[in-house]
């Protein structure tokens, strides 16, 4: 009787323990790093990769992740889609290996990252739509100061004389506006709004972040496929859309005035040519909105890959440098399938050459 | 430890009686253990969330009760989600407390135990529902369809005083505090009805006995009886419902309509704190994201208000209905 009371105390006691450990594993797992299991940087590696970040890339990533196991297939590389502020936020507390980011690292950022090198990788490019639901409107041009005096709620009614100015022909009906907006902080809104400060400065005082404080009657919806959602369920409603979410969604898109005087659809195309007339800094950041080019679509957006240039083992560099290396390479005709433009043919050799900056 | 313990039979002689049993001793630090874990794992989620939430409290002071968020010019005022978890959790309580109460009074007082059963599994069920189903279909479902609604009752009460105060306004949506509010009182309706179910359940039948004898009616009786025993539970029952509705974040987030705004009209788009907080902290950075843990701390610091607060309730009543 002693002895079975006793037995059954170590059970229950073992149990507690192992709720313990559970809870300390809940709070460790994530930040061990991927176990070295070689240190040569040959051809056939091993090991695990964990990234977290940007939305926007994830689609890219998750098939990216799929192809990437005939190269190296004892590589197990990890996405987690959780926002940009997210991941570098693990970046930077070293819980993942790399983070996707649609935006460079902010300055009040920077000190979290304790002086060590960061290193950016643009591995994409995509323009957002302007999708709209107006019945008998098949084709619409907006220009950028006729987008912000919409998106600040300037211009309320679809037959004001500044979009019909601008769409001789057309036949706008006289129905209220709905601005369709996200209801998450998005790298999307971060860059659109970037856009409206860029190329319409004086009709835009909203400012540019990945959450703006809409006009009141703004419909919000979260992620891209809600914003879709609302502008095909709502009469009249206009709003940012990324290209591969309005496709899919089978929306009607604006065609917009770019820094050339010339109205341009949103396509694949159109968002490289964006890409292609921009400056880049020696880091590797820039801002593919508002590019200049006769054939560029302005509303473009770039994502990065952000890795620390001093990695903690020889196996975690080689790792990283197969895999955004695969990236930067094959990886980059995977996108136009899913609705991605390729990187420049420019910037992408920038991105390549700077590979060698990974070591150990 | 002067107590005398139960498991050692009185005037026992068995050598086992000179200390107390393996298995009880092992029983107590179980138990310990376990109360710890629970307040240990509490008192680091406050320290570690207060902490992150520093830079907001310390840039923005007391301006944290205005009304501006907006991230664009680092300006991080919360009153508006405040504001909205507020009204959300008032309107949730307003549909739910009286049906609750009358599913708690039709169980114990009006059906047979026999036909109370299949009611009380069918009440417990809408807690098993996730609560990011209530949302979908809240959004998918519910909010075309009430923006019809919410349109004709706008349009039905234009002009009259209070209600128009309430129910008018331009800007109607589906996805609205007054949505987010039923959909909330949905969620809370369960654990508000077992509650108050257990607590009318106490009530002596020997006092609803003599109150039948005395000629009262069975509503007279509920009323005279029932209520007067019952009270100080139900409010407890009530508030403990009402951290609920607070802290509720994924439907609230899916269908209130994200809109930081302090108006009355409750068919307007609204937000509230764990709303904001689910939906904007991917993309947030710095005070930003030091703004949304802030959110956070005040949060549960409400959340811990209205529970002790309802301990305090439940706990009087008990006192007072056993000294009766």
């Amino acid at each position: 009787m002693q002895l079975r009371r006793g037995k059954r105390v170590t059970a229950a006691g073992g149990a507690v323990v192992a709720m313990v450990l559970a809870l300390a594993a809940c709070s460790s797992s994530t930040t061990s790093a991927p176990a070295s299991t070689s240190t040569s940087t040959s051809a056939a590696l091993s090991g695990t990769l964990n990234g977290a970040g940007s939305s926007f890339q994830n689609t890219f990533q998750q098939s990216a992740i799929q192809a990437f196991k005939s190269v190296q297939s004892g590589v197990t590389v990890n996405y987690n889609s959780v926002g940009s502020g997210t991941g570098r936020t693990d970046l930077a507390s070293g819980v993942v290996n790399f983070a996707g980011s649609d935006s460079p690292i902010p300055s009040s950022e920077q000190s979290s990252f304790k002086g060590k090198t960061v290193l950016y990788f643009p591995i994409l490019i995509g323009p957002i739509t302007l999708s709209y639901n107006l019945s008998g409107v098949s084709s619409l041009k907006l220009t950028p100061d006729v987008i912000a005096e919409i998106f600040s709620a300037k211009i309320t009614n679809w037959d004001n004389s500044a979009i019909a100015s601008i769409n001789p022909g057309v036949k706008l009906p006289n129905e209220p506006i709905t601005i369709a907006v996200r209801s998450d902080s998005s790298g999307t809104t971060q860059n659109f709004s970037l856009f409206l400060e860029t190329a319409a400065p004086s009709d835009w005082s909203l400012g540019s972040s990945s959450t703006i404080k809409w006009p009141a009657g703004a419909r919000a919806g979260a992620q891209n496929t809600g914003v879709a959602q609302i502008i095909k369920t709502t009469a009249g409603a206009i709003g940012y859309v990324d290209y591969t979410d309005a496709k899919a969604s089978g929306l009607t898109y604006a065609s917009v005035q770019n820094k050339d005087g010339n109205y341009i659809a949103p396509s694949v195309a159109s968002a490289s040519a964006s890409a292609a007339g921009v400056t880049v800094a020696p880091n590797l950041t820039f801002h593919a909105v508002w590019g200049s080019g006769a054939t560029a679509y302005p509303i473009t957006y770039q994502t990065w890959v952000l890795v620390y240039a001093q990695q903690s083992n020889a196996n975690d560099a080689a790792m990283l440098k197969a895999y955004i290396g695969y990236l930067l390479g094959k990886g980059q005709s995977l996108l136009a399938p899913l609705g991605y433009a390729p990187l420049p043919s420019a910037i992408d050799a920038m991105a390549k050459a700077q590979l060698t900056k990974i070591t150990s | 430890m002067t107590q005398v313990d139960p498991a050692i039979p009185a005037g026992s002689t068995s050598p086992l009686a000179h200390r107390r049993p393996l298995g009880d001793r092992g029983f107590a630090l179980l138990a310990l253990a376990s109360g710890l874990l629970v307040l240990v794992v509490l008192a680091l989620i406050a320290i570690s969330t207060s902490q992150q939430a520093a830079s907001w409290f310390s840039a923005e002071g007391l301006k944290i009760f205005t009304n501006n968020w907006n991230p664009a010019a680092n300006q991080f005022g919360a009153l508006a989600f405040i504001y909205g978890t507020a009204i959300t959790a008032v309107i949730a309580l307003v549909l739910a407390v009286p049906v609750s109460i009358g599913i708690a009074l039709l169980l114990t007082e009006v059906v047979q135990p026999r036909l109370a059963r299949p009611i009380v599994y069918v009440v417990d069920l809408l807690a098993v529902v996730p609560s990011v189903v209530w949302g979908l279909w809240g959004i998918l479902v519910f909010a075309p369809w009430a923006q019809h609604v919410y349109s004709s009752i706008a349009s039905g009460v234009n002009g009259i005083p209070v209600l128009s105060f309430l129910f008018g306004g331009q800007n109607i949506s589906g996805a609205s505090f007054f949505t987010a509010g039923l959909i909330l009182a949905f969620m809370i309706t369960p654990i508000v009805t077992s509650l108050s179910r257990e607590v009318i359940a106490t009530t002596p039948s020997i006092d609803k006995q003599g109150a039948y004898a005395l000629g009262a009616t069975r509503w007279e009786m509920i009323s005279g009886v029932v209520w007067p025993h019952s009270k100080g539970g139900v409010v407890g029952a009530v508030l403990l419902g009402l951290g609920r509705a607070m802290g509720e974040t994924i439907a609230a987030a899916l269908v209130i309509g994200s809109s930081a705004t302090i108006t009355s009209h409750l068919f307007a788009p609204g937000y509230n704190m764990p709303a904001v907080i689910a939906n904007q902290f991917g993309e947030s950075y710095g005070v930003f994201r030091a703004g949304l843990m802030g959110m956070g701390v005040l949060l549960f610091a409400f959340t811990i208000i209205v529970n002790i607060i309802a301990r305090g309730v439940v706990e009087r009543s008990a006192r007072r209905a056993r000294g009766a």
